[in-house]
């Protein structure tokens, strides 16, 4: 035998070809080494770092809001994003439409075995990507392993915290009649793109998912001083779930007018090849807003002049109704409820 | 989005609505079926009744595949799945119908069966080719429309030599339908269900053209407009409809012509009859056992045949004695007239088959037109 081995010489994790096996979540060195090699090495700040069973966070001014979400997006890696930068953007735009500073993120990885770990990779690095942009920091962290055939490539859990300066107030059940509302651009493109490339429909523009960090945007609106009752996030159940919840918890109707929401042309298409409604599917990068008529066009302005809210628009008022029926106006000239969907339209979106 | 916009125009939509106003005579009330679920779904997605005076009013007929499966057509697709192992394919409203012991489909699913939601029979076909160690039944379901892709996929898994595919075949036809409720008490006698024409089939027409709708034009002396799918073109048939009811006319009329021929698709038909034969009877839900108003598998196609491969036999299975999904079917009843509408009955917690597809008088109600009823009871 040729060559002796350097004193201390470790394997370093295979990247490229490896996969992931039991030993992986077995608590033993092959654990610590996926930890360092592949997490720690890409996510790293000065809290991971403590590296102990907790970690020690400074507090910041005002209430605390804690949100946390689990991540079963199918495929994983989809047009405009990947499950990584999707467990931050979900978790972040949680807690910013709360009207909260989000600064910190907890992540629960459930890893399949066989799962290879250059995709494993790829899905860090874009967590990374996604935490800086959004400036916020993964602050703790687990790795469960199941076996083959018992998980799907990679499920991840994360939980947000952030921090509520005193006198902001935002509620679901805040809206009253009177008030108008307000989104923030297009409506379906997340839920389409998974759809899209599930059902490999290709278009001459492939549409992106929306997905992105909004507290940027939930920043600027609260900066503008505009009398802001409630945001959310229209995630699963999309922009008619979302509404027909505000409604409910506020006891109020809502009417909305079809031809002032915004949905690109291409995902209007895929939805009517595909059956759907733009009203009933997912969006990651979109939020709703309340507010107050006569703030509607300062508030209006201040989400135009921020990136993510480039193409807002007033879509509908909230109305007195005992019953909170959420009602459109259609571009017919009818008029038809906007209900909540019934069963499951498109599985395992986000 | 170009060619579809154009049948959705809002300010075209004003202009005929005052022109079926205009026409309609205040002295007596127009009562007209939309036979087809795709016209029920989109009568009330773009609210429609909204642009119709209160004298014309729309009575949603029995023409939505899923609503018509009787309960016991969907234990066989459950047994299949739970006890004879195999992956049951069906197109995705089917999943929810409620069936017998409180299962469904997709109940089913949850306790182990392999049942997959697709688009398309192709897929089912992928899915047989992808799992040659398993057997794959497609549950067919559905009007002349969905017939000849499962014609075309069974001669399909012929030329291939396919041996774990079948398809549990359900098609049923609209005319034996239309009939039925022509020649129902209801309709024939006692005068319960005032019928002043009927909007005919879109898609189903594309296949079996206009023809097959001047018998009961000629016979029951019923006004038929053959109609698309989009809101205007259901707009239009409205106002042919009353205009034939004003002349004192009854004939079939074509607004779709940019798809239906008086003799439809002769090389789908063609298919179609190569692979199927007329059942001798079917029961349906809501109209009960009619008479040749459904499709079998040929004997020349035996093997792909779910019913023979399996030795399957059909038992009926009486509907939940509350639901009233059989007179809503018929046009007897309203769903606000059910008992358990809105209350036992909603699209989460389905009894009854008109609750379950979008197509479905109930869940269309339900999802785009119950704010009326709060409207109507102040």
């Amino acid at each position: 035998m040729s060559g002796q081995v350097k004193k201390g010489y470790a394997r370093p994790l295979d990247i490229k070809h490896g996969r992931v096996d039991m030993s992986h979540g077995g608590g033993g060195r092959a654990m610590v080494q996926l930890i360092t090699d592949l997490f720690a090495k890409h996510l790293s700040n000065e809290y991971l770092a403590q590296g102990n069973d907790g970690t020690c966070l400074p507090v910041g001014e005002g209430r605390l809001v804690v949100s946390t979400d689990s991540h079963v997006v199918s495929p994983i890696f989809f047009p405009g994003g990947d499950i990584g930068c999707l467990s931050v953007h979900g978790t972040v735009n949680d807690v910013a439409v709360m009207g909260a500073t989000p600064l910190y993120l907890t992540a629960g990885f459930i890893l399949e075995e066989g799962f290879p770990l250059a995709d494993l990779a790829r899905i860090v690095e874009s967590m990374a990507k996604a935490a800086n942009e959004a400036g916020v920091k993964l602050v703790a962290g687990d790795t469960k392993v199941v076996e083959q055939g018992k998980g799907d490539g990679v499920f991840i859990t994360t939980t947000g915290v952030g921090f509520l300066p005193e006198g902001i107030h935002l509620s679901g059940d805040l809206a009253r009649p009177g008030d108008v509302l307000l989104v923030s651009g297009s409506v379906g493109d997340h839920g389409v793109a998974i759809m899209s490339k599930r059902e490999n429909l290709s278009f001459d523009a492939p549409i992106l998912s929306d997905t992105a960090a909004l507290n940027g945007l939930t920043a600027a609106m609260l900066a503008s001083g505009a009398a802001i009752r409630v945001m959310r996030d229209p995630t699963r159940g999309g922009l008619a779930a979302t509404i027909n919840e505000i409604a409910h918890q506020s006891g109020v109707g809502v009417h909305l007018e079809e031809a002032a929401i915004p949905v690109k042309p291409e995902v209007d298409a895929a939805c009517e090849l595909l059956g759907l409604d733009p009203l009933n599917i997912a969006n990651e990068g979109k939020l709703i807003a309340v507010c107050a008529a006569e703030d509607a066009d300062k508030l209006l302005a201040a989400m135009r002049a921020h990136p993510q809210g480039r193409e807002a628009a007033l879509i509908g008022k909230v109305v007195e109704d005992p019953n909170a029926f959420v009602q459109m106006k259609t571009k017919f000239g009818g008029r038809r409820m906007v209900d909540w969907l019934s069963g499951e339209q498109l599985p395992r979106i986000c | 989005m170009k060619y579809v916009d154009e049948y959705r125009d809002g300010e075209v939509a004003q202009k005929l609505s005052a022109a079926i106003a205009a026409e309609v005579r205040p002295d007596r009330r127009y009562n007209f079926m939309e036979f087809c679920g795709g016209h029920t779904h989109a009568i009330s997605r773009y609210g429609v009744p909204d642009l119709l005076p209160p004298n014309v009013c729309m009575i949603h007929g029995p023409g939505c595949p899923v609503c018509v499966l009787p309960i016991g057509r969907i234990d066989l697709a459950i047994k299949l799945a739970l006890e004879r192992g195999v992956i049951v394919c069906t197109y995705a409203d089917t999943v929810r119908v409620p069936a017998s012991n409180g299962l469904s489909l997709m109940k089913a699913k949850a306790r182990g069966g392999d049942i997959r939601m697709v688009y398309a029979v192709t897929d089912a076909l992928k899915i047989a080719r992808d799992n040659p160690g398993k057997e794959v039944v497609f549950f067919a379901i559905g009007f002349e429309t969905t017939t000849p892709p499962t014609a075309v996929a069974i001669k399909a898994a012929q030329a291939e030599g396919m041996k774990n595919f079948s398809v549990l075949c359900c098609h049923v036809l609209t005319p034996s339908a239309i009939m039925n409720i022509l020649e129902s008490p209801e309709v024939r006698e006692l005068g319960t269900v005032p019928l002043d024409g009927f909007i005919g089939p879109a898609h189903v027409s594309t296949v079996i053209g206009s023809r097959p709708y001047e018998f009961f034009a000629e016979e029951y002396r019923k006004p038929v407009v053959i109609a698309g799918f989009e809101p205007l073109d259901v707009m239009q048939a409205i106002l042919m409809l009353v205009r034939q009811v004003n002349e004192g006319r009854a004939t079939v009329e074509n607004e779709f012509t940019r798809a239906v021929t008086p003799d439809g698709n002769e090389k789908a038909q063609n298919l179609v009859s190569d692979v199927f034969e007329l059942r001798r009877s079917f029961e349906w839900r809501g109209l009960g056992e009619v008479p040749y108003s459904a499709l079998r598998i040929r004997e020349k196609y035996a093997e792909f045949d779910a019913e023979r491969r399996y030795g399957l036999e059909y038992r009926p299975v009486p509907d939940n004695k509350a639901c009233e999904c059989g007179a809503i079917l018929r046009g007897v009843k309203k769903p606000t007239d059910c008992k358990i509408f809105g209350t036992v009955c909603t699209p989460e917690t389905p009894m009854g088959s008109c609750m379950v597809s979008s197509e479905g008088a109930c869940a269309a109600h339900y999802t785009y037109g119950r704010h009326k009823d709060m409207e109507a009871a102040e």
